[in-house]
Formats: structure tokens, sequence, C-alpha cells
């Protein structure tokens, strides 16, 4: 990585990367991708979230499903640790909570494949700085 | 195969549950396959929306209308209206509680609203190990803008003008803290990061260097320009090994990209970050104590002036902030004073993050602005008591704080008014109790807290808590006595008054607190030898209904004191003074025969 040596710099790094990210949330290609963020904080590994982690990685490349898997900090929802975010191209996140490997396999079987939504949506009740 | 292109939310939360919302899914599939629409819409079930007062909640996507009350009855009416002709069924739409018009779109809902995540506002939403996921989100755009387009004085004037606060407890102005840092001479300064949570079931800060480390690392570099310091430090528990990971990982981030080190951005400021571990000492939360502890000494507090600003780490100026009080600092600079002080009330401005824990249902990290009700908090996201029982106080401010109780539900949570309140607002742990939580109990754990904690340098703190604490411990074991809720109350006042540090001063308040709202509870204990609560095991009496005993002989096997005899077949009995309260034959009991009270 090169330095940032200036303001001008940043912005340019940051309108590329920003440009990046929109890419793979709007683009209207065949290459979008399935978007899927483990919450692994503390609370989140405690309870599992890294099993979760690598199964979403392992199953969906087992099963050729082009796929984002990463990792995020704190949703907040401490009550239904592990919890994941899933984004299908196209339409707003949906947040799951208790995602042990048994229901991750049923998001990847039914959400993620026949875009059957399953029990046990969290429901995102905040506002963020962006709206 | 089914395309679905429309999805019902339905609430399976425990409110919207009692109030037959499994029986409303089951309507909605029976009306959406009558209508030979199951391949196109389908019907989930979601937790909590945590607004039960207006439950049963149905959200209906992609269009986010969000119906609320709403009976199995309704449904089929918004099965031929909404799904068949497109319509949204005016009557059962939220209403705009001010203008009282139904809204459409839930987008738009004042529910949102009472949520507002500023210095969450990546926490679970980027990478946290990835510097670029950051910078997408307008990361380090207010350091650049800092640098090259504002004086440090400029700057300092923008957080006055924000009215932002601490956000570690105390609640000093932000803005002013730096001013007092940057008018101290001296060859050397510092930023020091205060990472040091301490209240038990406090979790807001390590949330946030887990899941947002930049936005610290941003935060302290702008503090150290406005400041006039080339270094910066985070003092941080080393029993958060996770944050401390993410910490190291976003500093040498910054350190590659340019963002610390020297000549940053091309403007010629040096800045570099350093950790130093904490072993964990409530204490050392306070900010003298917490800068001892950082040139290695004991972790002591001393007396305030000279404060760090004048004379901190080293004897230099030191500015000290809290995680959060740094994780606003970079939007407040990218959105503008005006825009930050347009939130909360006359005097706390902003928002603020609560660890709510405890005896509710939605557990979990929450920020809601400042002026928001406890009663906002604790039924409209939080989403009600645990199991439908009935709200007893919220404890905030942790073991400094005190204890807030019915009556202050609708008063608009702010720095001032906790304190008003006989509480604080402390680092932002909230925990919730309800009937079986003995207040005197509460206290007492609280106190034990304290005594572990105490350095024991000063008498009134060493020697006053943990005379206290025995007071406490004879109530609960049943064998106070009516001076003994006097003796409690003199000698709080006595260690408040005279204790050296503010661990010490405010050590008393949990027990000075429960006295002042619950004194019927402390009464029970001391006259009738009773715990209200039914928590305190020792003022329990184990009986045996003899209606409903059958004779099995299970609890006379169970118990392991030999308390209980009886013959089979035959109604048994509890011996009552070798009877230890273990409460194993009423576990054990499958006739619930054995009655507590």
């Amino acid at each position: 990585m090169n330095k940032i040596k200036s303001l001008a710099d940043l912005k340019k790094l940051q309108s590329e990367v920003q440009s990046k990210i929109k890419l793979r949330e709007n683009g209207n290609n065949s290459e979008q991708l399935v978007q899927i963020k483990v919450s692994m904080s503390t609370c989140g590994i405690a309870s599992g979230a890294k099993e979760t982690l690598n199964y979403f990685i392992e199953e969906l490349e087992r099963q050729g499903i082009n796929a984002i898997v990463t990792q995020t900090g704190c949703m907040g929802y401490c009550y239904a640790e592990p919890t994941i975010e899933l984004t299908i191209p196209g339409k707003p996140p949906i947040v799951y909570g208790y995602v042990t490997k048994t229901k991750a396999k049923e998001i990847i079987e039914k959400h993620i494949k026949l875009n059957e939504m399953l029990d046990g949506i969290i429901p995102i009740a905040y506002s963020s700085i962006d709206n | 195969m089914a395309d679905f292109n429309m999805h019902i939310l339905v609430c399976g939360g425990t409110g919207c549950k009692a109030s037959q919302s499994e029986l409303i899914k089951t309507n909605f599939e029976n009306q959406i396959k009558a209508h030979g629409l199951n391949e196109k819409v389908q019907v989930v079930l979601t937790w909590c929306f945590g607004f039960c007062e207006k439950g049963p909640i149905v959200k209906i996507l992609p269009d986010n209308t969000f119906y609320t009350q709403v009976s199995p009855d309704d449904v089929a009416e918004i099965v031929k209206e909404h799904l068949i002709k497109g319509r949204k069924v005016n009557r059962l739409l939220y209403k705009d509680p001010e203008t009282n018009k139904p809204i459409g779109d839930s987008k738009g809902m004042d529910f949102y609203k009472k949520q507002l995540r500023i210095a969450l506002r990546n926490c679970g939403f980027i990478n946290p190990e990835n510097i670029e996921e950051y910078i997408a989100r307008d990361g380090y755009t207010a350091l650049g803008t800092c640098l090259t387009e504002k004086t440090p004085n400029e700057v300092i004037q923008i957080i006055k003008d924000s009215g932002l606060r601490g956000r570690g407890g105390g609640g000093f102005p932000t803005g002013l803290k730096w001013e007092l840092t940057r008018q101290s001479v001296s060859d050397q300064k510092y930023v020091v990061c205060n990472a040091d949570e301490g209240d038990p079931g406090a979790f807001m800060d390590r949330s946030i260097l887990e899941g947002d480390p930049h936005s610290v690392v941003e935060a302290m570099v702008i503090c150290g320009y406005c400041v006039g310091a080339d270094k910066g430090l985070v003092y941080i528990r080393a029993e958060y090994p996770l944050a401390v990971e993410r910490l190291k990982i976003a500093i040498n981030q910054a350190q590659e990209y340019g963002l610390l080190g020297n000549n940053i951005l091309g403007t010629g400021f040096h800045f570099d970050i350093e950790i130093r571990y904490g072993a964990g000492a409530f204490v050392c939360g306070e900010e003298t104590a917490l800068i001892h502890s950082m040139e290695g000494k004991r972790g002591e507090p001393t007396v305030k002036p000279p404060f760090p600003a004048v004379k901190g780490y080293n004897g230099k100026p030191t500015n000290v902030n809290n995680v959060e009080t740094f994780a606003n600092i970079p939007v407040i600079i990218n959105k503008g004073s005006k825009w930050f002080s347009s939130i909360g009330t006359a005097n706390s401005k902003g928002t603020k993050v609560f660890a709510l824990a405890g005896k509710i249902n939605n557990v979990g990290l929450i920020e809601v602005p400042m002026g928001i009700t406890l009663r906002e908090i604790i039924y409209d996201i939080g989403g009600g008591i645990k199991d439908g029982r009935k709200f007893r106080a919220v404890q905030t401010g942790g073991p400094s704080g005190g204890c807030l109780t019915e009556s202050f539900l609708d008063t608009p949570i702010d720095y001032d008014n906790l304190l008003a309140a006989g509480s604080m607002m402390g680092s932002g742990g909230m925990i919730v109790l309800d009937d079986t939580n003995c207040m005197v109990s509460i206290a007492k754990f609280y106190l034990e807290f304290m005594l572990d904690e105490s350095c024991g340098k000063c008498t009134p703190c060493r020697i006053g808590n943990k005379r206290l604490h025995e007071i406490l411990a004879k109530i609960t074991d049943g064998k106070g006595t009516l001076e003994d809720l006097d003796k409690l109350r003199m000698l709080s006042t006595v260690i408040k008054d005279t204790a050296l540090c503010g661990l010490g001063q405010t050590s008393p308040n949990p027990v000075l607190s429960t006295l002042d709202h619950f004194y019927d509870e402390y009464l029970a204990h001391v006259t009738t030898g009773t715990c209200p609560a039914g928590q305190c095991k020792t003022l329990m009496r184990y009986s045996i209904d003899a209606e409903k005993c059958t004779g099995c002989t299970l609890c006379f096997r169970t118990c392991p004191v030999g308390a209980i005899s009886g013959e089979k077949r035959k109604v048994h009995q509890i011996n009552q003074t070798l009877c230890i309260k273990c409460g194993m034959c009423q576990t054990k009991c499958k006739f619930d025969a054995v009655l507590i009270g």
C-alpha cells in the first residue's frame, strides 16, 4: 500500500473503495454476489460465531455459490447471538438471530437458493446517520 | 418452484405471541393459499420488533408497510386489499403520534428514530479489520478536513458548539477539556483514550473497539492536533483480548496508510498511538488513577487539581477521553456542530450508547438520543420485561450509580435528570430489575464489588464499606433490626463525605438509593423477617401442601440434610430447624406440593 500523502489522495481512495462497494451491492450484472456479514465481537464468538462463519465459507464454496462472507462488529442483538446479516443482490438486508450451523444450512438452502425467508428474522429498528 | 415477490413478517416476540401472532401467521397462510398466492407470498415469524405496546406487528416487504395491533380477524382484509388490490389498509397502519396521520412506509416512522446510531454507526456494518471499509464510510475525512482546512482552535470551537459531553460517566464538556489541555504550555503533551470499562454489565466501549476501532484512532489524531500532542495512548484492560487485537490491527493499518506517524497527509503533523494494558481494576477508570497505572505506579487516584489537562502522564498535560466520546468526534466534524446539537436535550446533546441487561427481553446494545424516556427504552426498544413480569427498577451508573423506579419511567434521560433522580449516567450500563429481584440483595451485590475494588488507602472506604456490607448481610439473613436501617444511612453518609476518591465517595450510592426508593422492602426484612421478592433464601420457609402431597417420598429421598420425614402415601413434613433452604424438594416435586412463603 502506498501511503496516503494528501487529502486529495484520501478522497481518491475513498471514491475508489466506495464505487467498488457500490458495484458489489447494486451492480446489475450476473456477477452480483450474495453477501453475508457475521457479527464477530467477543460475545458473538463466545456464542459460536466463528463456527458459523467457517460453515458459511466452506459450505458456499462446496456448493459453488459465489458469495462474500465477512466478519463485522457487534450488531447489538446480544440476546440472539450468533447473528448474521444476509444481503441478496437488489434486496434489503435481512438479519437472522441464533444462527447455528443448522440454521446456517437452512439459510443457504432456502433463503439464498430459493429466496424463501426463514422464521427468526430480527427486525432492524434503528436509523443511522446516513439517512 | 416458488418465486416469492412479497414477504409478510409477523412478530413472534413474547408480547405479540401472547396476542395470538402465531394464529395471525396461520390465518395469513390459509388466506394466501385460498387466493392461490402461495407461490408468490411467503409468511415468516420474526423476533421481537421491540414495539410491543402496539403489537401484534405485521410488516410487509418489499413495500415496508407497518401494520400495528393486528388481530387474527384482520388478516382476510389485509390479504384482499393489500396483497390482491395493492391498497394499504389504512386503519391498521401505524399513525404518527403527533399528526395522527397513518404512515405507509415504515421508514418514515418515528419508531425508527428512537434509536440513532452515531457512535455505533459502523458497528455491525463494516469489517473492523479492514481500513478501506472504514474509509469508504467517510472514514478519516474528518481528520483530513481538520488538518488541511481548520486551525486547532476552530476544531475545538466545533466540539464546544456541538455540546458533546464525556461519555465515560462524568459528563464534562469535551470541547472545554480540549481547550484546557491546549492552553497548557509544555514541550510534550499526551492524548489518552480511556478504554478501562469497569462497570458490571457494561460493554459499550468494548463493542466500539471491536466493531469500529478506526473511529477511535481517527478521533485521537484529531484530538492530538487540537491540543498540541504528538503521542496517543490507549489504556485498555487486558481482559479485552479481541478489542486489543482489532485495535492493534487498526493502528498498524493506519500507520501503513500514512494516517498515523510522521507528516500525516503531507501536513507536517506527527502523531502516533501506543497501547497500554490495565489489569482490570475498577478504580483505574478514574483518570488520575489511570495515569498512575500507565506510569507503572499503583493505580490510586490523587486529588484534583492539578487536573490531567495541566499535569498528567509523566507530569505533562494530558487529555483523557473515553472511547465512546472519541467515536462521536469524526461525525461531529463531518456533519457539523449544529447537526449534533439538534439531537438531545438542552444540556445533554447527541446520543448515548446503553448496554441493556437484566430482566429484559431484548438484551443488547442500543444507541438512543438523549432525552428518550426509560419507558421508551424498556418497552419500545427492549421488548418489555422478561416473562411478562412487573417492572421494578433500572440500575444505571454501575456501582457508583443508583436505582430508578417506576416513577422515573417518563423522565427524559440526560446527565442532569439522572443526577437529580439520585443516579447517574455512568458509562451506560442499564440493568433492568423485576419483582423477583430483592433490592437489599442488589445493594449488597454492588457493595461486594466495591469491597473487592477498594484500594484500601483510606479508612472510610476500606472499613466503612466492610461494615455496610456486614449490616446488609445481617438484614438478608433475617437478623437485622430497625436500628440497622438508621445505621446504614448514617454510615453511608459518612463514607460519602469522608472517602478520599470518587470510588469511595460513590460506593454507598446503591445503598442510599435503594433505602430511598425501597424502604418498605428493607422494613419487611427487619420487621417481619420476609423477603417480598422471594430472593433471600434464608428468609424463606418451605412447607408441604397437605392436599397436594401424594406421599411419593421423592422429596424425602432428595433432601440432602434429612429434614423431610413421612411415610409412603402419607403427607410429608419439613423440619424447619434442619432445613437449609436449598429448594431441592421444590424442584423435584412433581405435584407442586412444596410451598415457599
